[in-house]
Parts: structure tokens; sequence; C-alpha cells
């Protein structure tokens, strides 16, 4: 009860946050190029589904971030299985994978555009290598951390290397292995607008460039707000996902 | 030993990327390492690396300051008053699932091309890691430090310069060095998308000019600028909090 009590608090204060740009936009203190009032972005959002493709470019953002998303997140966690469960390879790759960590994703669109030329295989590429890091460093922290007690149970059970990585050590390491795969959902979105922007691929990264070109701020906000869904969204989805799988460990350690 | 292995991987992938080049060659998109170094100690020499180098830490430096202070603030003033948190909570959720590069074309419309764009953008990226990680951090001061507050009668404002500052300063740190990390990927990433300055506009021009060694060099030089800016951090971390950095950072 208290915590509805709060729910509607919060929004109270969005409303009130709504009101305020509003006001602000009305009496012009931020030049209307800049800033439309709510209710012009609120109608380009809706004339752009209805009158535009930003339906299609909805989907394209979306179908770009979930496949490169995909892509990374089946080899980082496969490659952080295989690093992760055995010390000789960890101290053969695992400097390499912490140099490569830091360097910005978007740094190799350039290469990856050289390579494929503006297609939605670079956008896939360029997602994919950008969104696999969290996913490859969470699953080798997962694989390496696995309790030493557990490994013994495995082997005092006799379980050959692949019943041991199904049965031990991927439970063990899937809380470890989730956070990453959320974090990567994060970049890839991040990354497919960015693809979207310089190869002008069909999407909201695309839709929103163009209309800071022809300086429509109130289309910039329609895709603004379709781009927060998607992330508020697929975040959601994700932790959800969490919390189902996860459900084993709550009750243990209450 | 160890580096030994650590340098055995690289090395070999140095080698294999020269064989698969040379054999490649001539190409658009690949070259091989040796070019690339030449290509790199030719960038050094006639200043342009230098000077790109210079613009794109510049904004970043500068977007981090504005935007870590910015979250700092919020989330000490979310993390000591419940009721303010409380209220916040939903717009905030609703406003932190927008990519940062969401806000390039709201900033390029109103500032144009140049440092403020980037710095605008790197500003909202940093905000978000310093506002969560400090609100949490003080929200979990020891109770008991604010009881002594509360019996020695400190001011709000005494309360949170003498108590709750040193108290969550190695956690906001922890924050600090993920926003750094977070401002060098974002002005990259601002260069490459829309802005022609710094390291990542080079990388695109050199791309576009057909010079794959240029776009490697470059590509290499991120990545090392990168990696001695994360490793200064960390050791600036351990020097000033030692062992209570890597409590905390284990949390």
């Amino acid at each position: 009860m208290k915590a509805l009590a709060w729910r509607f608090g919060g929004l109270a204060v969005v409303a009130v946050m709504i009101a305020l740009w509003g006001e602000i936009a009305a009496l012009k203190l931020v030049s209307p190029v800049f800033l439309p009032a709510p209710a012009r972005a609120w109608t380009a959002l809706w004339q752009g589904f209805a009158h535009a493709d930003l339906a299609a470019k909805l989907f394209g953002t979306i179908r770009h971030m979930i496949g490169g998303w995909l892509v990374a997140s089946f080899f980082g966690v496969a490659l952080g299985a295989l690093v992760g469960s055995s010390k000789a390879a960890r101290e053969y790759v695992a400097p390499t994978l912490e140099f490569l960590r830091p360097l910005p994703a978007s740094a190799v669109i350039p290469v990856a555009i050289a390579m494929f030329g503006l297609t939605p295989q670079m956008a896939v590429g360029v997602i994919g290598f950008g969104s696999i890091w969290p996913a490859l460093l969470a699953s080798v922290h997962g694989f390496a951390a696995v309790e030493p007690r557990l490994l013994e149970v495995e082997r005092a059970l006799g379980l050959s290397r692949w019943q041991g990585i199904a049965k031990i050590s991927l439970p063990s390491a899937t809380p470890d292995i989730l956070s990453g795969l959320r974090l990567g959902l994060t970049v890839s979105l991040i990354l497919a607008v960015v693809c979207e922007m310089i190869a002008g691929l069909d999407g909201l990264g695309q839709w929103v460039l163009l209309a800071a070109r022809a300086y429509k701020s109130a289309d910039i906000f329609a895709g603004v707000i379709l781009l927060g869904a998607i992330g508020f969204v697929a975040n959601a989805s994700l932790r959800l996902i969490e919390a189902r799988a996860l459900r084993w460990r709550g009750r243990r350690t209450g | 030993m160890k580096a030994l292995k650590a340098l055995a991987l690289p090395a070999a992938l140095v080698v294999l990327a020269e064989i698969g080049a040379r054999a490649a060659a001539p190409s658009d998109s690949v070259a091989p390492p040796s070019e690339v170094a030449a290509a790199f100690v030719q960038a050094l020499a006639d200043g342009s690396l230098v000077t790109a180098t210079r613009d794109t830490l510049m904004s970043a430096f500068a977007g981090l300051a504005i935007g870590a202070s910015l979250g700092l603030m919020t989330g000490i003033l979310l993390g000591s008053l419940n009721v303010l948190d409380r209220l916040m909570e939903l717009p905030l959720e609703l406003l932190r699932p927008i990519p940062s590069v969401a806000v390039i074309p709201i900033a390029l419309v109103a500032l144009g091309f140049g440092y403020r764009l980037e710095i605008v953008i790197v500003a909202f990226a940093c905000f978000w890691p310093l506002l969560i990680l400090s609100r949490a951090a003080v929200d979990g001061v020891e109770p008991r430090l604010i009881e002594v507050s509360r019996a020695l009668r400190l001011t709000p404002l005494q309360r949170t310069v003498k108590i709750v500052a040193p108290a969550v300063l190695p956690r906001v740190f922890v924050a600090f060095r993920l926003a750094a990390g977070i401002s060098l990927i974002v002005a990259v990433t601002v260069e490459i998308a829309v802005n022609p300055q710094g390291l990542g506009y080079e990388v695109m021009t050199a791309g576009q000019a057909l010079r794959p060694d240029l776009m490697l060099a470059y590509v290499l030089w991120i990545g090392i600028v990168g990696f001695a800016f994360n490793a200064g951090l960390v050791f600036a971390q351990r020097r000033l909090f030692g062992q209570a950095a890597r409590v905390e950072a284990a949390r």
C-alpha cells in the first residue's frame, strides 16, 4: 500500500516535469528549434507511426540490437567457458582480453566499414564485437570462481569435462553470465544506433540524425523517446529473466 | 614467466596478421603490422596524432568533470533525503535507459559541431554511474556514524562534509573510475558518429581515405590511451584508498 503511494508520488513528479517542459516550451525560454513542446513531440510520435516509416525504423533498430547481441552472447559465453574453466588458458588469454576491454567498440566501426562496406553485416559485426566483452569477461569470471568444493564433487562423481561444465560450472556461473548479458544488451543498443547513424541503415539512429539535419526537433524527440523505451523494456525483461532463473539462489541465501 | 605467457598470444596474433595481410595485399581494409607501425610513427611525427589525442582527451575530461560532479551532488542529495529519493525513483528509471548516443542529435541541433557537443554528451553518460553509485554509497553509510553526528549536533551540511563524504569516498572513486572509462568511449563514439575532430574522426577519415595502415594505427593508439587511462586510475585508487578500495570494489 505504501509502495503504491510512493509510486503515485513518482508519477506526480513525472507529470510535473512534463508540465514544466511544456511551460518552458510555451514561454519559448528555449528556442522551439531545439525544444519542442511535449504535445508536439507526442504528435510527431503518432504521425511517425501513422504516416512515416517510424515503425520500420523501430523494428530495424531492435533487429540490429538483438541480432548483434545474440551473436555476441553465444560466442562470449562459449569462449568465456573455455577460458574460464582452464587455468592455463586464463594465464595466456586474460591479459590480452584486459587490454582489449577498454577499447571503444565504436573505434572498430571504420575498420568494419572497410571490410564489409555499409551493410547490415557490418552492423552485426560491430555490435557483436562491442557487446561480446561484458558477456565474455563475466563468464570468464563466473567459470573461474566456481567453488572449489563443487569441483571436488565433480571429480568424486567422475563426471567428464563436458558433464562437469553443464552440471556444475554453468549453473554456478549463471548469475555472472546473466548480468554480463544484460550489460551487453545496453552496449548493443548504443552501437546499433551509432552504426545506423554512420552507415544510414534503416533504424532509429538514422531517423534521429536525419531529423537533426532537418532541424525537426519534434521528430528527434519522438525517436529519443522510442530509444529510451527500447532500453527500458530490454533492461526490464532481462531483469525479469534473471529473477526467475536465479530463484534457487534467493531461497538459499535468504 | 607470467609476463611471457601474457605476451604469447598478442605476439602470435601480430605474426599471423603480418603473414595474413601480406598474403591479402594490396587491400583497402587490412595492413600488415609493420606498415601500421610505420604509419603510427609518421602520424606522431607530423603532429596530427598529438592534436587529435589532445582534442579527444580535453572533451572527455571536461565532460567527465561536469557529468561526474553533477551526478555526485545529485547522488548525495538523493541518498541523504529519503523522501526526495522515493519521489525521483520513477523519473530516473524512465530517463536512465536513454542511450547516451541518442542525445547526439538533440545536442547537435542545439550546439552545432565542436567541443561543446562532445562535452555535453560525455557529461550525460558520466552522470548516471556517479548518481547511482554515490546514492547507494550514502544510503549504506554505517548508521552509527549518523548517530554520532546527531550526538555532536552537526548541521546537515557539516554532517555531509565531515561524516558522509569521507565514508563514501572509496566507493565514489570506484564509480568515478567507471565513469572515466565511459568518458573516453563516449568521446570517441561521438567523434566517429558526427563530430569532426579528435581521434575518432581521424580513424574515420583514414578509413575513408583507404589508408588501412593509418586507420589501424589510430585504433591501436585509442586502445593504448584507454588502457593507460584505466591503469592510471587503478593505480591512483590503490594509492589513495589501499585496502578499503579493494573491499569496496568487491562489494
